[in-house]
């Protein structure tokens, strides 16, 4: 299961993609939107988690434009804001929204189910 | 008692708050004992001044009239007595003018004028001639008296030097009162006889019972030593001295006051009756001649007391409707005002909230991934020993992360803007799917929870998270009141057609008055020692404004509290957008 993580928060992309991998994931990450994008044309990912808000292209943005590259690709949401705004425009085809701080084992389970249907 | 809690006006049954969002901006209790004084005495001292100037006019308009009236009967009585007497002296003055000193002594011409004299004014008792040197000459009447000798006596001393004498009243030998009247005539050498004649009082005496004395008013005559010379009705008998000080000479006809023996003052009216011995003398109880006065009195306080109560009963009636209408008017102010001062208070909050959680989240996020990556390397790999006691130190960390996120999810979730989802709703499922979330809780803490929803509620627009959230948070409020065994009552009621009201009472702890003021302010909280954030009120209290509905609520410590949350049928205009 190949998982793309995007966040600018380089501490805390880096210990989750560490973590994820430890259940059987493989995981990369990165702190830019225009750094998946590339990686995304080089890889094939079954899920990517994208936080909403990120300088330059958001979350949503960067959801359309790998969906557009890869449209088999599967997608959930992180927030550190939660804002119903958010949730609303991030649920038109998100499989998953998370806040955070984040579960570990609730992130594990959305991403299996999200991949594993 | 429950009639005078009734009719108590609101500004009367409330406290004097005078801190706090619902502090009372005046005294409304003073404010309205002074209206009402200051009001009553504007109104009631013209009033009483008015009455009482009246009321002293009126008294002695009619005192003055009564002593007029008396004055005016005196002098009445006072000429009709100096005409009697004055008549039967000028009679005898003519007799003994129109007859020479031989006729009247020729018996039968004597007996022929007594007799005519009697059947023209009636009372005479006598006649007698009496010489200058005081021989009764001639004499006809009831006794031998002809040949009697008068020269040595008082009256004719008088008539000598006076040309008349009228007697006081005495008893003669028949002991019938009458009195003596007696005219000299001097001839034109110089010489003089008396024609005399003694008279029945019985003519005087009716003379002085025909005026018109009221009640027990008295009209009798005295002679100048005091004594009473005719009958009395009230007073000492004839021939008594009269128990009250003989009036000083006048001409006039004068009265005054005085105390009777009785001690009740009495109006006496005097008047000398010239020539004559006696003085009129008219009594009166003033008592008696004041009974006019007293039932105008009696109307004239009457019609101060009803004006009085009527007055005061307005001015009350006026005072308590106007101050209560200010009290109600300054509460719906204060509760505008203290409203206005959570909402800014909400909004400043809200802010504030929205910073600190963004802040905050992200750190905490990966405080959590990194705590969270420790625990994994000691579980997932063989590098780091699988100590327990680190296992245990982690969990810690990210059991306090979680609390913290769980904070600054509340805090986002009330500092978002949140748009209204109104779509149709069945308040009882509502409450029911919040009741679901707590199940296991009242089961394990033994809470009895009663839910009433009356078979009339209708469904209504509104916003179900919205509503969860209220219900949630007002029923987790009760629950951490609540030790175990607790009861939790909630009764939906149809208000009226615009409203349905939900009651929510435990039977918990309750809340001081001090809490009860400041439940709704953000971050206050009695449970802050159990992990109660101070929020959850703060929250509802908005989210109730937003669906445009209203809560209530009422607490005793030691013996729960509720709260009342109405919510209207119609959700508000700014609601549905």
């Amino acid at each position: 299961m190949r998982v793309l993580l995007v966040d600018d928060e380089t501490e805390f992309v880096a210990t989750l993609a560490e973590r994820l991998s430890f259940r059987k994931m493989e995981v990369d990450y990165t702190t830019r939107a225009a750094d998946a994008l590339t990686m995304a044309a080089e890889k094939v990912y079954d899920l990517a988690v994208l936080d909403m808000k990120m300088p330059g292209i958001g979350g949503i943005e960067l959801k359309a434009l790998l969906e557009k590259q890869c449209p088999e690709m599967k997608f959930i949401f992180l927030t550190g804001h939660g804002s119903e705004d958010d949730y609303i425009a991030g649920s038109s085809g998100a499989c998953s929204y998370l806040v955070k701080p984040l579960n570990i084992d609730t992130l594990t389970a959305k991403i299996r189910e999200a991949v594993e249907g | 008692m429950p009639f005078l809690d009734h009719i108590k006006p609101d500004f009367l049954k409330s406290r004097n708050i005078t801190t706090g969002p619902f502090r009372q901006m005046f005294n409304y209790s003073l404010i309205w004992r002074w209206a009402i004084l200051l009001t009553s005495a504007a109104t009631l001292l013209p009033l009483f001044l008015i009455t009482s100037i009246d009321y002293n006019f009126t008294q002695k308009s009619i005192e003055s009239e009564n002593l007029l009236r008396t004055l005016r009967v005196g002098s009445n009585a006072k000429r009709a007595i100096t005409s009697f007497l004055s008549e039967r002296k000028s009679a005898l003055s003519f007799i003994v003018r129109d007859n020479s000193f031989a006729d009247l002594n020729d018996p039968e011409k004597l007996a022929f004028l007594m007799k005519n004299l009697r059947e023209s004014f009636g009372g005479f008792v006598d006649l007698g001639v009496i010489t200058r040197d005081g021989l009764q000459t001639a004499y006809v009447g009831p006794y031998e008296l002809e040949g009697k000798d008068y020269s040595d006596q008082q009256w004719f001393k008088e008539v000598k030097e006076k040309g008349f004498h009228i007697s006081d009243v005495f008893l003669g030998f028949r002991k019938v009162p009458h009195l003596v009247i007696a005219v000299k005539h001097t001839l034109p050498d110089g010489s003089f006889y008396v024609l005399r004649t003694a008279i029945e009082t019985v003519r005087f005496n009716e003379l002085l019972t025909t005026f018109e004395l009221s009640g027990r008013g008295d009209a009798f005559l005295i002679n100048h030593e005091g004594i009473i010379q005719t009958p009395t009705l009230y007073q000492s008998k004839v021939f008594e001295k009269i128990p009250f000080a003989v009036p000083a000479y006048s001409d006039n006809t004068e009265i005054r006051e005085e105390i009777n023996t009785a001690g009740k003052p009495i109006i006496i009216c005097s008047s000398y009756i010239p020539d004559s011995p006696y003085i009129l003398i008219i009594v009166k109880h003033k008592d008696d001649l004041m009974k006019a006065w007293r039932a105008t009195r009696l109307k004239l306080i009457g019609f101060l007391v009803v004006s009085v109560t009527v007055i005061l009963l307005a001015i009350l009636g006026f005072s308590t409707y106007l101050v209560n209408n200010v009290y109600l008017a300054d509460q719906r102010r204060l509760m505008i005002l203290h409203e206005m001062e959570y909402s800014n208070k909400l909004a400043s909050i809200g802010r504030l909230a929205a910073g600190v959680a963004h802040e905050i989240n992200n750190p905490l996020a990966i405080i959590n991934e990194k705590a969270g990556l420790v625990k994994d390397l000691i579980s997932y790999t063989e590098s780091c020993p699988a100590d327990t006691r680190i296992i245990g130190l982690i969990d810690s960390v990210l059991s306090s992360v979680e609390r913290c996120g769980t904070i600054t999810k509340r805090l986002l979730s009330f500092a978002r803007h949140m748009e209204v989802n109104i779509e149709s709703i069945n308040l009882g499922k509502v409450i029911d799917d919040v009741l679901g979330f707590l199940h296991k809780e009242a089961e394990y803490r033994n809470i009895t929870v009663n839910l009433d929803i009356a078979p009339n509620i209708p469904e209504f627009r509104s916003d179900r998270g919205k509503l969860q959230q209220i219900f949630l948070n007002i029923v987790n409020n009760a629950f951490a009141a609540m030790d175990v065994g607790g009861s939790l009552d909630i009764s939906v009621r149809l208000d009226d057609k615009k409203c349905i009201t939900a009651k929510i009472s435990d039977n918990g702890c309750g809340m001081s008055e001090e809490d009860l003021g400041k439940i709704y302010e953000p971050f206050f909280s009695t449970k802050t020692k159990t992990g109660g954030t101070g929020l959850g009120l703060s929250i509802t209290y908005g989210l109730i404004q937003e669906l445009g509905g209203k809560i209530q609520v009422t607490s005793k410590k030691g013996s729960g509290t509720t709260f009342t949350v109405s919510l209207p049928l119609e959700p508000p205009k700014s609601a549905e957008k």
